[in-house]
């Protein structure tokens, strides 16, 4: 999937991330997170935030030490690094955002077994610079932030009819309280699929008919 | 008592499934559902970790955690993934029929969601061993149950014509949204 250009710069790194390789539409990855926490734009943020703060941690070590790392342990010493900071943004939210740590309750401490965290490092992280891996990392928590805060926005104006707690349809607009429930989560992302395998098709189409 | 571990089995595997609401472990629930027969082992494979993650959970909130709460996720996730691959081991000497229906599942749904979840849900809720161990296999139960549903309706669907741009997961996810619906329904089995 990633296609190989003989001098990929940071910038690169940082954009395929966000739409190409975009971790939660294109790759399906972190999916728990994506929707359980995304009921609200607020919850989704701030989701997005910890994981973003988590993922770039991590690559650091791990690209810092990807020399020390022995070859068959590295599964367990990437989970390590990345569990010890999701203790530290953890603790950081129960100390500094008690209602948002309240709100996504268990979901922080399952960021440790997102598979977008423990796959950039495995992918990417080990195998480059400091300076790359950053890139990559960054680039991948802003896209994975942009989706979720994709679908929370989605859910919350549906299911709430409000955007970051601002009501936006005054108090006559019936809410779809479904949108907000876990079957709300399913349909939103499945919907947004369906809407980015279309577009894709469609610029295909679009570029085929002006090549030819 | 007794009334009360009934509650959590029920709870844990209707009312609050870990993959229809908590969405835990969609991974292998959007991944492995092509097939009937798979599906059920890899229900079975969730199940027998779980169990396994319970006792771990259990032992390590008694004797561990109580003087070191900052190491929770990190001896969670170590000591139920190398205590898999213990029991793992194990079954391998000792049963391998057994081993042969979920051998290859075992280590993909070690660092699942869904164990990780089950341990930190069952110490949030602070049930003790009986109840962890109920709470385990109704959890379980759910997610096999999601699995089986999810796997049945796509074998169904592989012979009727689905439009070329929904197919894969955006299909996977609007059903599984549906039997999620479903499945809100179990909520007023109890008024508790």
């Amino acid at each position: 999937m990633i296609e190989e250009t003989n001098n990929p710069t940071s910038a690169d790194e940082f954009l395929k991330g966000i739409w190409r390789e975009n971790p939660v539409f294109v790759a399906v990855l972190g999916m728990c997170p994506a929707l359980a926490v995304t009921n609200s734009a607020i919850n989704s943020l701030a989701m997005g935030l910890a994981t973003t703060f988590v993922l770039v941690s991590s690559s650091v070590l791990v690209s810092l030490f990807r020399k020390v790392i022995p070859k068959q342990v590295r599964i367990t010493a990437y989970i390590i690094i990345i569990a010890t900071f999701v203790t530290a943004i953890d603790f950081l939210l129960a100390a500094f955002f008690p209602v948002i740590h309240k709100e996504l309750g268990a979901f922080i401490a399952l960021i440790v077994v997102n598979c977008l965290i423990l796959g950039r490092q495995e992918a990417f992280a080990s195998k480059n610079k400091v300076g790359l891996a950053v890139a990559d990392a960054l680039g991948m928590s802003v896209g994975f932030t942009f989706a979720l805060l994709c679908i929370g926005i989605i859910r919350e104006i549906l299911g709430n009819g409000s955007l970051f707690n601002i009501s936006l349809f005054g108090p006559n607009f019936e809410p779809w309280v479904i949108m907000i429930l876990p079957p709300g989560g399913f349909f939103a992302l499945g919907f947004l699929l369906l809407f980015f395998n279309w577009y894709t098709e469609w610029r295909k189409k679009k570029n085929e008919t002006r090549d030819a | 008592m007794d009334t009360n571990l009934i509650w959590i089995f029920v709870s844990a595997l209707l009312i609050n499934n870990f993959t229809l609401t908590y969405f835990l472990g969609l991974c292998p629930f959007l991944g492995v559902s092509s097939r009937l027969e798979t599906a059920f082992r890899l229900g079975l494979a969730n199940i027998f970790v779980m169990l396994i993650t319970a006792i771990c959970s259990y032992a390590l909130n008694t004797w561990v955690l109580p003087f070191a709460p900052y190491l929770r996720l990190i001896s969670f996730i170590i000591v139920i993934a190398s205590s898999v691959q213990f029991v793992e081991i194990a079954l391998k000497k000792f049963s391998p029929e057994l081993f042969k229906a979920l051998g290859i599942f075992l280590p993909l749904i070690t660092t699942n969601c869904a164990i990780l979840g089950l341990a930190l849900f069952s110490t949030n809720k602070g049930y003790g061993f009986v109840e962890g161990i109920v709470y385990a296999l109704g959890a379980g139960g759910g997610v096999t149950l999601a699995l089986v549903l999810l796997a049945g309706i796509r074998e169904e669907t592989r012979l009727t014509n689905v439009p070329k741009l929904i197919e894969g997961t955006a299909f996977n996810l609007i059903v599984a949204g549906i039997i999620s619906m479903a499945f809100m329904g179990f909520a007023g089995l109890f008024s508790a």
